[in-house]
């Protein structure tokens, strides 16, 4: 059902359009939040926020409370056989419906898209969203109907695993026409931010250089907020911001498309 | 587990990391004005590459008979050699045959020669091979090894190349380029004219003619594989392209992702020895690799043998950038690296490359043939994992049973900021550089409770 409001918005970088007001008329009836693992344990001011963000597109957001974790931890890690049972449970427990399921995370979307069928040969997972994709892709967003501003200067930091399910500026269009939002480039966007899983314990000093020289960069570039898609490249960040006195400050995006509506 | 990249990371000094950093980025840049500049959709390029690729995969003992054929034709000697060990007594052997009495060999650029470690059998012979590419000139006289596959000294800056080249008196002090690779060239020029043999690799084997087809922009490779009486090319067997309309695009696609240029500036096409003139070599010998390449060909890493060593996925490589090539133990290093050499020679010796990445898959991106590398790095963990190589990484079992009950995985939840302030290794690798994450805000579990 879902699938017939496929738009394929090829805009990019400026806001070209007036900003869209009110309530979105419910094209999408229902969607099944994915909260992910790190917005479970840590985050959950998150997982509200896209709750929200659902709920002022039209959509009518259920919450499944046996929903775990994807499995990508231990299978990043190459324990294959621990990552097909919780994946096992993620399937059974998340993905068997219908309904479109949506993560504030492309991290874990595409752990389900790309990953699953790497452990489940045959097997797909179309009706897993990250957020902003869902938004403009599903709903057909081509901006966020913002009722306040959001005066801010922002680097967007396109995580890394928007790759592998092919996203481009979703998550820019949805920021780019709020009031106040002001986008700033910088060198190297398409430079990870070192946080990789396990790996940033594991390679912690590969894992902080990386960090460290995205910082930088982001510094250079006169932003004050870094905001992203997923909570892992955040908190790692976040933690490497705060240990330097760095004066930035990380948000998910889907707390600020939530802030500016209410 | 760690690996020796993180190792080898971790004791380098800033001053290459900020070489092989800046000389990186820039190429990520240029790459990307270059593609531009030659294709329409550069991606729908490195999709065609990746299907001819393919098909010389899947035609591989066809196509080789046919290169070997039309060699032949064109009067160039082919030799098969199974393995590092065969290759270096084959290339030996012509050596011996050649000059008897030693001396100079003219090396162009050629990574397959790094992978048999050619120059080291060679000098122990009491042969002279001399690099003749600039890059490689500078790691010979260091006595180093190359830090990346398409250059070499990214590692070093221009001061540390005046000092040697100072050190070797090849002239004046001087942190000038143009000065310090005139000196090279003056230098070089007498070892073209001494060289009885020159050895050289080979950037794609036409089977449909029997070419050989390399590419360069010093033109030393022109003069190794031209001025001495013998030429010698040693050429990895998935190197191979059915036709030579093929490099319209694999030409442009190679020079656009390995240095940014929308051409090189020599490409040879070598057809065989002199023919009833007085340039060329006398004679022109074509050496085969396989060293570990058909078994890799009929296993689970088999899209790595489309590589065609441009480095991309290096210079795009966040891990590369803080580490250098050197890093990795190996002739190869980087994400190419990462994949091909523990699928080569095994993830016993080298599965722990595939751990040094955070999976960003930037380097998929940037490949002229689309390897996916990041799904082989998770293969190649999951292959280590099963040979039971990860004894001291982080136990899953417990985190699966959590993620798998329901319940418990609630209990765990409600008792993590209690069991955050215990110490555990993973928070003592985290908080080493960062500031542990904390609880924020409100409970999703609760506020969801609360207001239905």
């Amino acid at each position: 059902m879902w699938q017939e409001f496929r738009t394929n918005p090829r805009t990019a970088g400026r806001c070209e359009q007036s900003p869209p007001s009110g309530i979105i008329e419910p094209n999408v009836p229902r969607v099944r939040l994915f909260l992910t693992c790190l917005c479970d344990a840590f985050f959950g001011e998150v997982g509200i926020a896209t709750v929200k963000c659902l709920e002022h597109a039209g959509c009518e957001v259920e919450f499944v409370e046996s929903q775990t974790c994807c499995g990508q931890p231990p299978f990043n890690a190459g324990d294959w056989a621990d990552a097909r049972r919780v994946a096992t449970h993620c399937r059974t427990a998340l993905l068997e419906t219908k309904l479109p399921v949506v993560a504030p995370s492309s991290s874990c979307t595409a752990m389900v898209r790309h990953g699953f069928p790497m452990l489940f040969e045959g097997t797909e997972h179309e009706n897993a969203f990250e957020l902003a994709e869902f938004l403009v892709h599903e709903v057909g967003l081509q901006a966020w109907p913002a009722k306040k501003e959001y005066k801010r200067k922002i680097a967007l930091h396109r995580a890394c695993h928007g790759r592998a399910l092919g996203l481009t500026n979703e998550q820019e269009l949805l920021l780019q026409c709020i009031p106040g939002v002001e986008l700033i480039p910088f060198n190297h966007p398409e430079q990870c931010c070192g946080f990789g899983g396990a790996f940033s314990v594991n390679h912690k000093n590969l894992s902080a250089n990386i960090g460290l020289e995205k910082l930088h960069q982001i510094l250079e570039s006169g932003a004050e907020e870094i905001v992203g898609g997923d909570m892992g490249c955040l908190m790692h960040l976040d933690g490497l911001i705060q240990r330097n006195k760095m004066p930035l400050t990380v948000r998910h995006f889907a707390e600020i498309l939530a802030e500016v509506i209410e | 587990m760690s690996s020796r990249v993180e190792d080898y990371a971790s004791h380098l000094n800033q001053e290459t990391i900020d070489s092989v950093r800046g000389a990186s980025a820039l190429k990520v840049t240029s790459r990307q004005v270059a593609l531009k500049a030659v294709f329409v959709d550069a991606d729908e390029a490195r999709a065609n590459a990746a299907e001819i690729k393919n098909y010389v995969l899947d035609n591989l003992s066809k196509l080789l008979l046919e290169l070997e054929a039309n060699c032949e034709k064109n009067g160039i000697q082919v030799h098969w050699a199974k393995d590092a060990a065969a290759a270096n007594r084959i290339i030996l052997d012509l050596c011996r045959k050649a000059s008897p009495e030693g001396g100079t060999i003219a090396k162009a650029k050629s990574m397959a020669t790094e992978e048999i470690h050619l120059n080291k059998h060679l000098e122990e012979a009491g042969y002279q091979p001399v690099e003749t590419d600039l890059g490689e000139f500078v790691v010979q006289i260091d006595g180093d090894t190359p830090s990346h596959i398409v250059t070499p000294i990214i590692h070093k800056n221009r001061r540390q190349i005046a000092e040697s080249f100072k050190r070797e008196g090849l002239g004046e002090y001087s942190e000038v380029p143009e000065i310090l690779a005139m000196q090279a060239r003056e230098y070089l020029r007498q070892k073209f004219k001494d060289a009885k043999i020159g050895i050289s690799g080979v950037n794609f084997g036409i089977a449909a003619t029997g070419r050989l087809v390399l590419v360069e922009n010093e033109g030393n490779s022109r003069l190794s594989t031209t001025a001495p009486p013998i030429h010698i090319a040693l050429m990895g067997i998935e190197k191979i392209l059915p036709e030579e309309r093929d490099l319209a695009l694999f030409i442009p696609l190679l020079a656009g992702s390995a240095t940014g240029q929308t051409v090189t500036s020599y490409t040879h096409l070598i057809s065989g020895p002199r023919n009833n003139n007085l340039d060329g070599p006398e004679e022109v010998h074509l050496v085969l690799l396989d060293n570990g390449r058909t078994r890799v060909l009929n296993g689970r890493y088999r899209e790595i043998l489309r590589c065609i060593r441009c480095g991309a996925c290096m210079n795009v490589c966040p891990v590369y950038r803080q580490s250098s090539g050197h890093a990795y133990g190996h002739v190869y290093g980087g994400p190419i690296g990462a994949v091909l050499v523990p699928a080569m020679e095994g993830v016993e010796k080298f599965g722990d490359l595939a751990k040094a990445s955070s999976l960003c898959g930037a380097c998929e991106e940037v490949c002229p043939v689309k390897i996916p590398l990041p799904d082989m790095l998770l293969k190649l963990r999951d292959d280590a994992y099963r040979a039971k190589l990860n004894k001291d990484g982080i136990p899953w079992g417990p985190f699966a049973f959590g993620a798998t009950h329901p319940g418990a995985w609630r209990m765990g939840l409600k008792m993590l900021p209690m069991a955050s302030k215990l110490p555990h290794p993973l928070k003592k690798g985290w908080t080493e550089s960062r500031e542990a994450p904390g609880r924020e805000g409100r409970d999703f579990r609760r506020w969801w409770h609360d207001r239905s």
